[in-house]
């Protein structure tokens, strides 16, 4: 297919229907309500089903329920609307389902701001919703790479039974980049034969949340834990940028990233070894980076827009918190090129 | 030459033709070419980013007049223009460039200033990318075309070929571009006006007898990471 202009928030809504997604349940909020406003006027053209739900509430609980039926299902919306959905992507958690969840991060806490923030990095990966669980949660730097993730997050999602959340932010939906859509199912993905289908069609299928009993409940979580540890060993993802040589690495995801990608030009032409691991999963973090990185980098520049949520984990793969230093911008501001080469300098000094 | 244009250039298109980022360009060079009071109107409702209005102090250093919401700052998610956006349209000392939201939504806002518009002094132009999915056929351009000048109740009366990939253009954008848009000429008599292309992008050369003069742009919406 040939290359088109497309504004990210319609990119990931044309990704979804080109990776087979025909539902649509959510709610318009800035900055991803043209999300919405594509499928409601692409989704019937492909026979699918659009609907502005009365809330985010209903909307989550929609996407269960389409989920539930075996349906390719899709959900968006900004930082608030993503915590309204919380108690329902608990509920689709719980039940193993597949659903994609789609979060251009908007600045916070509360109402907020409309623009661009990363700080809904733990609401995402931490979970939001109660319970011990996780969600997949894909980090695209580029509306192409939006456009290949919410594919893949469809794949994902029925590989494992699982919601995958696309974790991107207000800048990423409203640029606009040249795209291109070429899904190819992954193999393996196997067959819903879980599903509701309603009467008539053979045997009966249940698909629940409430588990009394303690043991019962308890084992029902083993259950989810076993496939969260197949998830971290097949789907850890991430970028290597000019590591080869580096002593210094920058970790950033999404947004930030490409401003710390421009920043690393700057400090390479004046002789800095310094290059960028950069997460493209965010659940499960990509450890394996770290552990294949850890023994030449002599610290980790986190640059998030953010006040540093993701430290933690970066501290954590590389088992070393005094090799770990932040730079953030929050609040819907996103950091400067200038500003990080200066904390680059800051943080390297003379070591070149 | 911006300043063959009729006083009042009203520069509308499809969403995310590249208005913003042509207007931004052509107001400042229409500052350059003449020493009158020079306006920019930032009219779009529609959009919350990358708006002119982010360019107020660049705007305002060069002596262009902004006039954008009358609520302050750039981050209200609201619909507000503000009245000032009649007053270059009555002053005639003014020459004034309007850059409206997207669509025929965008247009909405025209309503205020519409009984005040002499279609003597008005340009209504709008800006074309064919890599953009609606507007990628004569047809797609023609159907835009017409709901642009329903809502507004203005006739186009000329394009700019804005046909680009960002910094992925090359020169053969430019021609499939002018390909299309000739067909449009022929079919609706609306010339192509001027065809664009951002200097540091074409670096192969800008390609020779394209419809409409040749207007080489800056990026100033776009950031380096961008």
């Amino acid at each position: 297919m040939a290359k088109v202009l497309m504004k990210g928030n319609e990119a990931v809504g044309k990704a979804a229907i080109e990776a087979g997604c025909r539902y649509f349940f959510g709610y318009p909020i800035t900055p991803q309500s043209e999300v919405p406003e594509y499928l409601s006027s692409e989704l019937p053209k492909v026979g699918g089903t659009f609907v502005q739900a009365e809330s985010e509430v209903a909307a989550i609980n929609m996407v269960y329920g389409a989920a539930a039926a075996g349906a390719r299902v899709l959900t968006s919306s900004s930082s608030p609307g993503i915590a309204l959905k919380q108690e329902g992507i608990g509920y689709i958690t719980n039940a193993g389902l597949p659903a994609v969840i789609i979060n251009m991060m908007r600045g916070g806490p509360g109402l907020g701001t409309i623009q661009p923030g990363q700080a809904d990095y733990n609401m995402a990966v931490k979970g939001g919703a109660n319970g011990d669980y996780h969600n997949v949660v894909l980090a695209p730097a580029s509306v192409q790479e939006a456009v290949n993730m919410v594919m893949e997050a469809f794949d994902i999602a029925d590989m494992y039974g699982i919601p995958v959340i696309v974790l991107a932010d207000g800048l990423i939906g409203q640029m606009m980049e040249p795209v291109e859509f070429n899904y190819v199912r992954r193999e393996g993905i196997p067959e819903k034969t879980w599903a509701l289908t309603g009467k008539g069609k053979g045997e009966r299928h249940n698909i629940k949340n409430l588990v009394i009993e303690a043991d019962e409940c308890e084992e029902w979580n083993h259950e989810h834990f076993e496939v969260y540890e197949k998830v971290e060993a097949n789907e850890q993802a991430w970028e290597e940028y000019l590591l080869d040589d580096a002593e210094y690495a920058f970790v950033s995801y999404g947004t930030a990233s490409r401003v710390v990608r421009t920043a690393i030009g700057y400090l390479r032409e004046e002789g800095y070894k310094v290059g960028m691991l950069r997460p493209k999963t965010l659940w499960p973090f990509p450890q394996k980076a770290f552990d294949k990185w850890n023994g030449q980098i002599k610290k980790y520049l986190d640059v998030e827009m953010s006040m540093g949520q993701m430290v933690p984990d970066v501290a954590y793969a590389c088992n070393d918190k005094n090799k770990v230093v932040f730079h953030g911008r929050t609040g819907g501001n996103v950091p400067t090129v200038d500003e990080v080469v200066t904390f680059g300098k800051e943080v390297m000094g003379g070591d070149k | 030459m911006v300043l063959d244009d009729k006083r009042i250039r009203i520069i509308t298109g499809h969403y995310g033709s590249g208005k913003t980022e042509f207007a931004v360009n052509y107001v400042m060079r229409l500052r350059e070419a003449t020493k009158q009071k020079v306006a920019i109107a930032d009219l779009d409702i529609v959009n919350v980013y990358f708006r002119s209005r982010e360019k107020k102090t660049e705007l305002e250093q060069r002596g262009i007049q902004l006039i954008a919401s009358n609520l302050e700052g750039n981050a209200a998610d609201v619909p507000a223009v503000s009245g000032a956006m009649t007053m270059p349209v009555t002053n005639k000392e003014y020459q004034y460039v309007v850059d409206l939201g997207g669509n025929d939504v965008g247009t909405m806002v025209l309503g205020r200033m519409k009984p005040l518009l002499d279609p003597a002094e008005t340009d209504f132009f709008m800006v074309v990318n064919t890599y953009r999915p609606n507007t990628s056929t004569p047809e797609g351009v023609i159907e835009q075309m017409e709901n642009l000048e329903y809502a507004s109740g203005l006739k186009v009366t000329g394009f700019i070929n804005n046909t680009n990939l960002v910094r992925e253009t090359t020169a053969q954008c430019l021609v499939q571009g002018d390909a299309i848009l000739r067909e449009v000429t022929q079919r609706t008599g609306v010339p192509v006006k001027y065809v664009t292309y951002v200097k540091e992008l074409l670096t192969e050369g800008v390609p020779e007898g394209l419809a409409g003069e040749l207007f080489p742009m800056e990026f100033n919406m776009r950031k380096t990471w961008m």
